[in-house]
C-alpha cells in the first residue's frame, strides 16, 4: 500500500477521479479560486488569521477523548473519540467555512452561497458569514428542511436566507444544483462555499486541506497519550469531508487502517441507500460517472440518470462520493462499508447512554460500524472514531425511536 | 479517462471554403443570403419522443436552420426552470439517450435540417464515448454539444466525435478569458455557441448591453459561425442579434410553448408559429456579414 499523499494531478485528479466538469461560465471563477487559494496557502497572514478564528471562534483544538465505558462495553480495542461535535455550531463543517469565508473576503466577494443537507454546513456558513460581514444564501431540499428544522431556524436567526428546493428528491443533490445555478448567475459578486470534498477542482482539494486539521490534531494527540499510532480510524462518509479530514494525516502510515462508513439506508436496491462504494457489500447501482463537476462513483441508472438515494441521515443522503475517496477505495488504502438506518439509531442511543454524547445521525453510522467490529479486536488495539457532529439537530428523528 | 487535450488538426471538419457537414453548409447559405440563422432547442421526449418528432419537423418546416435535440438529464445545472421541467417530463416518460438517438434516425428520414445532440456529459459517458459517437453519426446527427465539458476535459470526447465526423460545439461565456476563448475556438467545429449572459437558460426581457462587445471579442479568436443563446425569446432580440451574430439560439421560449399546449399537434403548431415569428425578426435584422460589408 503505497498511497502517495499528493496525488493531485492536473485539474485535481486522484487517479482517474476528480477533474472539472462544469459549464463554461464557471471555468474562469474556478481558475480564479484555484489561484487565490494557492496564494493564500503560502501567505503567513492568511494562515494566522485562520488559526486565530479556528482557535478563538470555533474552539480548536478539539479533544481526543478516551471512551472508557464504550471500550469496556464492546470488550475489544481501546476507543478514542475525536470530538468535532464540540466545535462552535456543532460539527466539523466550520473548519472549512472559516477557510473559504476568508478566501471569499480575499477575492472581494460580498456574498456566499451554500448548499446544505443536514443543515450543519448551512449553519456553519451562516455563522461565518455573520462573523465576516458577508451576506449568505443557503439552498436546502424541502425534505431536509422538514427533518432538520432546528438548523433552518438557526440559519435564519444568523441572518441567512434559506431557500427551499422542491426539485428531484428534495435533498442535498438538488440543493447543490440550485446553489450552482445561483453561482453561475452571480459569479461576479458571490463565492460558492461548497461544504464537502465534492464538485469541480479545486473544491475537493481545498475542502480537504481545510479539514485535514482533524487528523493532524488527532495524530499528535494519540502519540502524546498512547505513544503510538492508532490501528484503526472510523468516520462516516457523505460527501466525505470529515472522513478525509481524519484520514489524511495518516495516509502515509501504512499500519493505520481506515474505515469509511456510508449510509446503507433501508435496502440494497437502487434508491434505497447511499452506499456509493458499497458494491462489495451488495449495494446496487454505483458506477464511475460525472455529477456536479467531478468524476467519481455515482449512484445512477443504466442510462446515466442520477438515482434517488435514501438515508435517515440527511448529511449522508447523496448520490456521489468525493473523488479522493473513490481513489482510496480503488487502491484499497481505505475500506468502505455501509450501515443502515436502524443500526445508526441504535448506535446513537448507545453512545448517548454509555458516554453521555448524543452524536449526529451521520456520525452514528460510524459508531455503528465500530460496534460491529470492536468486539473482535484485541484489547491492545487502538481506535479513533470521529464524532463529526452533535445530535441536537436530529432530536425529532431520534425521539421517534426512544 | 484521459484528460489530455489532443490537438488533432486533421479532425477539423471546418476548413474555410470547404465546409464539410450540413451545419457548415447551412451557415454558408445563410451568409450568402445575408440572413441571420435560427437555432431551435427542443428537449427530446417532452412529453414523448413521438411528440418531439412532430415538433421538430414542424420547426424545421417553419424555418429553423439548426435543431438542437436536448437529451434530458436528471440534474441539469445549467438550465433554468423551464428546461428543468421539460427534462422531468421527458424522464418521467422514460426517455433515454438511446431513445433520443433513435428519434434522430427517424427524423433524418424526413428532414435534412442540421441536427445537434445537446446533452450533459454523464449519459454519454455511460453509453461510452465511442459507442455514442458511432450511433449518433449513423443515425444522421451532425454535431454534439455537451454543457459540462470544456476543452480542457474534452480531449478524449472530441477525438471520439471527430472520428465519426461529428462537429463538436463548445460554449463561450461572458466570463471566458481570452486564453479560454482561444482554447474554445480551437476545440470547436460547426459553430461556436456564445452564452449571452452569466446565468442559466431561460427567457429574459432584454439582452445585455455588453453583448456586442463580447461578440466582437469572441470573433477575434474564430472564423467559425457564431450563435448566441440564453435569454432569447422575442423577435426584437433576434433582430438585434442580426448585426453581431450568425445565428440566434432559442430554447426555453419554444419549450414553454410545448409545456402550454394540450396536445402534441398543438405543440407542433405553436412551436412552428413561434419559429416563423422569430425568423421574421431575423430577416428584418441584418446579418453580421452584410453589416460588416456596409
Amino acid at each position: 500500500m503505497s498511497y502517495v499523499t499528493q496525488v493531485i494531478g492536473e485539474r485535481g485528479r486522484y487517479g482517474p477521479y476528480g477533474g472539472r466538469y462544469v459549464p463554461e461560465t464557471l471555468m474562469a471563477p474556478l481558475e480564479e479560486l484555484e489561484r487565490v487559494y494557492a496564494e493564500a496557502s503560502h501567505d503567513p497572514n492568511f494562515r494566522s488569521q485562520l488559526d486565530d478564528l479556528l482557535h478563538n471562534f470555533a474552539g480548536r483544538p478539539t479533544p481526543l477523548q478516551f471512551a472508557p465505558r464504550l471500550t469496556e462495553h464492546l470488550g475489544g480495542a481501546r476507543i478514542y473519540l475525536k470530538r468535532e461535535d464540540l466545535l462552535h455550531t456543532g460539527a466539523h463543517k466550520i473548519n472549512n467555512c472559516l477557510g473559504q469565508g476568508l478566501l471569499a473576503v480575499r477575492m472581494g466577494k460580498k456574498r456566499v452561497i451554500a448548499e446544505t443537507g443536514a443543515g450543519q454546513h448551512g449553519v456553519a456558513t451562516a455563522t461565518v458569514a455573520a462573523r465576516l460581514g458577508l451576506s449568505c444564501t443557503v439552498y436546502m431540499g424541502t425534505e431536509d428542511m422538514e427533518r432538520q428544522r432546528l438548523n433552518v431556524n438557526r440559519m435564519r436567526l444568523l441572518g441567512a436566507e434559506v431557500i427551499g428546493v422542491q426539485a428531484g428528491s428534495r435533498t442535498l443533490k438538488d440543493a447543490i444544483n440550485e446553489a450552482m445555478r445561483d453561482w453561475v448567475t452571480n459569479v461576479g459578486t458571490s463565492h460558492y462555499l461548497l461544504g464537502s470534498v465534492l464538485g469541480a477542482h479545486p473544491y475537493p482539494q481545498m475542502v480537504r486541506d481545510f479539514q485535514k486539521i482533524i487528523g493532524e490534531e488527532a495524530r499528535a494527540q494519540i502519540l502524546r497519550v498512547e505513544r503510538r499510532l492508532p490501528d484503526h480510524l472510523f468516520a462516516c462518509v457523505g460527501g466525505g469531508s470529515n472522513s478525509i479530514g481524519l484520514f489524511h494525516a495518516f495516509l502515509g502510515d501504512a499500519s493505520v487502517k481506515m474505515v469509511g462508513v456510508e449510509a446503507g439506508g433501508r435496502g440494497k436496491s437502487l434508491g434505497e441507500h447511499a452506499a456509493r462504494l458499497g458494491a462489495a457489500g451488495g449495494f446496487v447501482g454505483s458506477r464511475p460517472g460525472v455529477l456536479q463537476g467531478t468524476y467519481t462513483y455515482v449512484l445512477q441508472s443504466e442510462d446515466g440518470q442520477i438515482a434517488a438515494t435514501h438515508s435517515i441521515s440527511a448529511g449522508l443522503d447523496y448520490a456521489a462520493v468525493g473523488p479522493e475517496h473513490a481513489w482510496l477505495a480503488d487502491q484499497g488504502r481505505a475500506e468502505y462499508t455501509a450501515v443502515g438506518d436502524d443500526e445508526a439509531i441504535v448506535a446513537a442511543r448507545s453512545l448517548a447512554r454509555l458516554e453521555g454524547i448524543i452524536p449526529a445521525l451521520e456520525s452514528a453510522h460510524a459508531v455503528a460500524e465500530l460496534i460491529r467490529r470492536a468486539p473482535k479486536m484485541k484489547k491492545d488495539e487502538i481506535v479513533i472514531l470521529n464524532v463529526s457532529g452533535r445530535g441536537d439537530k436530529d432530536m425529532e428523528t431520534l425521539s421517534r425511536y426512544v | 479517462m484521459s484528460d489530455a487535450v489532443t490537438p488533432n488538426p486533421a479532425a477539423r471538419t471546418q476548413t474555410p471554403g470547404q465546409p464539410a457537414g450540413r451545419i457548415a453548409r447551412r451557415f454558408r447559405e445563410l451568409a450568402e443570403s445575408s440572413e441571420l440563422g435560427l437555432v431551435a432547442y427542443i428537449t427530446a421526449g417532452d412529453p414523448s419522443l413521438d411528440a418531439t418528432e412532430k415538433i421538430v419537423i414542424a420547426a424545421a418546416e417553419a424555418g429553423a436552420d439548426v435543431i438542437e435535440l436536448g437529451v434530458p438529464f436528471s440534474d441539469p445545472v445549467a438550465d433554468g426552470p423551464t428546461i428543468q421541467r421539460a427534462s422531468e417530463r421527458a424522464l418521467r416518460g422514460g426517455t433515454t439517450l438511446a431513445g433520443v438517438i433513435d428519434l434522430l434516425r427517424r427524423l433524418r428520414k424526413s428532414t435534412e435540417v442540421p441536427l445537434v445532440l445537446f446533452s450533459y456529459f454523464n449519459p454519454i459517458l455511460q453509453m461510452g464515448l465511442g459507442k455514442f459517437a458511432a450511433a449518433a453519426a449513423a443515425a444522421g446527427a451532425d454535431g454534439v454539444l455537451v454543457t459540462d465539458v470544456t476543452p480542457e476535459e474534452g480531449g478524449e470526447y472530441r477525438a471520439a466525435m471527430r472520428a465519426q465526423g461529428l462537429d463538436t460545439i463548445f460554449l463561450a461565456a461572458p466570463t471566458s478569458t481570452d486564453a479560454r476563448l482561444a482554447l474554445i475556438a480551437e476545440a470547436s467545429s460547426g459553430f461556436l455557441y456564445l452564452i449571452s449572459r452569466t446565468g442559466v437558460t431561460g427567457a429574459r426581457e432584454s439582452l445585455p448591453q455588453e453583448l456586442p462587445a463580447l461578440a466582437r471579442r469572441v470573433r477575434r479568436f474564430t472564423k467559425l459561425p457564431l450563435a448566441i443563446g440564453f435569454g432569447i425569446s422575442l423577435p426584437a432580440h433576434v433582430a438585434v442579434l442580426g448585426g453581431i451574430a450568425d445565428a440566434a439560439v432559442v430554447g426555453s421560449a419554444l419549450v414553454s410553448e410545448i409545456e402550454k399546449a394540450p396536445t402534441p399537434e398543438e405543440a407542433a403548431r405553436a412551436v412552428a408559429d413561434r419559429v416563423r415569428i422569430l425568423k421574421r425578426g431575423a430577416r428584418e435584422g441584418i446579418s453580421r456579414r452584410s453589416a460588416e460589408a456596409k
